[in-house]
């Protein structure tokens, strides 16, 4: 792997984004501030979801899911966008998809710096040994990111309604995840079948990043069902595991489909 | 692709610079590229799933033609030969470039590469012009592998090859196109490569850069490495080539000395007049329209014989615009490298067709113990005079499978001890 060339990459993605505009980069920062306003509106204020600093909630699954899901889309894309370069000169192609993973992973990391400074200006509780979790989560979340980012980048140059498909199922996909909503509405409704629900690698990297950053009120409960899965560490620990089970899975798959179509990347494009 | 050594590296360090040019080229230096059988066939496009639903709700008869871009293609280059590749547009040339570059796939065959490549297939391919020149020379070479701390060390050196310096913090989208090719070049040529490959990139540089091009062409020649370019330039393939390569739709039809390369090149590319004042085939009144190659006279056409079969050559004329009293038709069997193998003629005085479309058959009873692809190529003259009306080489092949394995011909002979 070469880490270099991949290092250049994101810088390169950096720099042809936010050239000359440090307004535009302090933009992207601000971003998620404007969404968590719009959503804190719409959920704590409209639809009275009951889950006590809406905001932080929020943003401490949707951040991670951001990242995710800003990957994955423009991952996908990524092989095909650099065509021109995949058609004249050889170099591992791997880093495209990787390097839209990095760009990503660069915003996420900055703006989850901004969340913990909104976070201690308000004066919650911010650092507890909780906030440990965010090391595996974050682990778990770039290698799901990684794994999917491949297989869907490859399998777009042979089939370009790859890009419309994704984009249709992240919209579907936001949804099965606990961010906009309580844990506890789905483990009430579910049941036994919970574990279905958590078979989304997405869903508990999100819960584990809510463990480790949001501080449920007493009792972890809205009144009628509990906000976060648990309250200790090893629900999250495992699920993480089988999480990064799955992700192994799709690595595997993802590599094995980038390999075999790469050589024909400079034909199809 | 990884690549397997072809050879044992013969020096561990390269010849020094002073080493004379046709040292380098000595019959005995190491294969650096090796492409055994190369085809390359493009998928009609209408005939790829190009999308998820089409790839599980599969349309019946998708039809259209495939395209074979190369075909069938032999070549080792031994290290330190500058070779030129040739060919008339669309005959394959970046196709067998980006083959050997391992940026496309060959259909079938094998390709071995020994030593680092450098390739310039397009004027500053990966280039992003929304950067400044300086970011783009580190993002290029760091694509073409070289690490931080080399491209810090050669910037100047690439810098000020290009002599780009005032402009190297400009954005590149606002170059011309020369400046373009000059940046991509130098970038290209410091990545110190074994093996550079050339597509025309070069011909978009002023007089200065191209003489400078061909200067640092001229010296990686000298330090004895292996440089393969597309050139449409004759004067370029003499002057600068050990050998030449040409194409002419997928088919490398010339391998050799590049005096003989250009000439060939010059004849098929129509700027050699064809010699004694013939007219092109579709201007001239008597058309060769076709070939075609079969057993009997007018029996079903067949392309693949075995020596001692019996082989007839057909040739259509149309004499509709005009129909001469007698026509005197002239065949040459053409092998590999357009040697005539051998030929055939009309009996004396010619023969006299009438009016329309004619065929005339060559039948050969028994062919020789030959191996190989043919091609044929038709003159007409005029009976009476002697004078060319025209000619035409057609590009059907017919082949012979003879029992030997290589060489043309079979001969019959005796290996002894003599002390
Ligand atoms: N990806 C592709 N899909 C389908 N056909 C292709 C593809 N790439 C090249 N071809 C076809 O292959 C043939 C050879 O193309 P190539 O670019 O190798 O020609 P060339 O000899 O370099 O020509 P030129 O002198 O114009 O550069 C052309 O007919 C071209 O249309
Ligand atoms: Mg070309």
């Amino acid at each position: 792997m070469r880490w270099e060339l991949l290092r250049n990459l994101v810088r390169k993605d950096l720099k042809v984004k936010y050239k000359g505009s440090t307004l535009g980069f302090a933009w992207s920062l601000a971003n998620p501030l404007l969404l968590l306003v719009v959503y804190t509106f719409v959920f704590q204020v409209v639809l009275k979801t009951g889950i006590p600093r809406f905001g932080i909630y929020l943003m401490s699954g949707m951040l991670v899911w951001n990242a995710f899901s800003g990957s994955v889309s423009s991952a996908c894309g990524a092989v095909v966008a650099n065509a021109n370069l995949v058609k004249k000169v050889r170099f591992p192609l791997l880093v495209l998809p990787l390097s839209a993973v990095g760009f990503a992973a660069v915003h996420f990391a900055l703006q989850l710096l901004v969340l913990f400074v909104v976070i201690l200006g308000l004066q919650y509780s911010l650092f507890g040994p909780e906030l440990l979790l965010i090391v595996p989560a974050g682990a778990v979340a770039l290698l799901f990111t990684v794994a999917l980012s491949l297989l869907l980048s490859a399998l777009n140059v042979r089939y370009r309604d790859t890009q419309h498909l994704l984009d249709v199922a992240l919209v579907a996909w936001f949804w099965v995840n606990p961010m906009v909503y309580a844990y506890g509405l789905i483990s009430d409704r579910l049941g036994d079948w919970t574990w279905v629900y958590l078979l989304n690698p997405m869903a508990v990297v999100v819960m584990t990043f809510q463990r480790a950053i949001y501080d449920p009120p007493p009792g972890n409960s809205t009144g009628s069902s509990s906000i976060i899965a648990d309250t200790g560490y090893t629900f999250y620990l495992e699920h993480l595991g089988i999480a990064a089970l799955i992700s192994l899975a799709v690595l595997f798959l993802g590599l094995r489909v980038f390999r075999r179509f790469q050589a024909d990347f400079a034909e199809d494009l | 692709m990884s690549s397997p050594p072809l050879a044992p590296p013969a020096q561990p360090d390269r010849p020094a610079a002073s080493a004379s040019a046709s040292a380098a080229q000595s019959p005995g230096s190491p294969t650096v590229i090796r492409a055994a059988g190369v085809s390359k066939k493009f998928v009609a496009y209408h005939k790829r799933a190009t999308s998820l639903k089409e790839r599980f709700v599969r349309r019946e008869g998708a039809s259209g033609e495939d395209f074979w871009a190369l075909r069938d293609v032999d070549v080792q280059i031994g290290r330190g030969q500058t070779v030129g590749l040739a060919g008339a547009n669309g005959s394959g040339k970046s196709t067998l470039l980006k083959v050997l570059a391992g940026i496309l796939r060959p259909t079938s065959g094998e390709v071995a590469v020994n030593g680092r490549i450098a390739s310039l297939l397009e004027l500053g391919a990966g280039f992003n012009g929304e950067l400044s020149g300086r970011d783009n020379v580190y993002l290029n070479a760091s694509l073409l592998g070289l690490s931080k701390r080399e491209i810090d060390r050669l910037f100047d050196s690439i810098v000020d090859f290009s002599e780009l310096r005032h402009k190297i913090d400009d954005e590149v989208k606002h170059y011309s196109s020369g400046q373009y090719v000059r940046l991509g070049f130098a970038v290209a040529v410091h990545v110190d490569p074994d093996i550079l490959l050339v597509d025309e990139v070069l011909a978009v540089g002023d007089e200065a850069f191209q003489r400078k091009c061909l200067d640092k062409i001229a010296q990686f020649r000298a330090e004895g490495r292996t440089i393969l370019f597309v050139t449409h330039s004759l004067d370029l393939i003499e002057n600068m080539c050990d050998r030449v390569l040409v194409l002419e739709t997928g088919n490398l039809i010339y391998d050799g000395q590049p005096a003989v390369g250009t000439k060939l090149l010059r004849q098929r590319l129509g700027s050699l007049p064809v010699e004694g004042g013939a007219v092109p085939y579709d201007l001239s009144p008597v058309k060769p329209t076709a070939v075609t190659f079969s057993r009997d006279p007018g029996g079903a056409p067949q392309v693949q014989y075995d020596p001692g079969e019996q082989l007839t050559v057909s040739v259509e004329l149309d004499l509709t615009d005009y129909a001469p009293q007698h026509v005197y038709l002239h065949v040459d069997i053409l092998g590999q490298g357009e040697v005539p193998i051998w030929m055939m003629e009309t009996p004396p005085g010619g023969i006299s067709p009438g009016p329309g479309i004619v065929m005339v058959d060559f039948v050969v009873p028994r062919l020789p113990e030959l191996l190989g692809a043919f091609a044929v190529n038709v003159r007409v003259s005029d009976a009476a005079t002697g004078h060319p009306v025209t000619v035409r080489r057609f590009e059907d092949l017919f082949g012979v499978s003879g029992p030997q394995v290589a060489g043309l011909l079979r001969v019959d002979y005796q290996a002894g001890l003599r002390r």
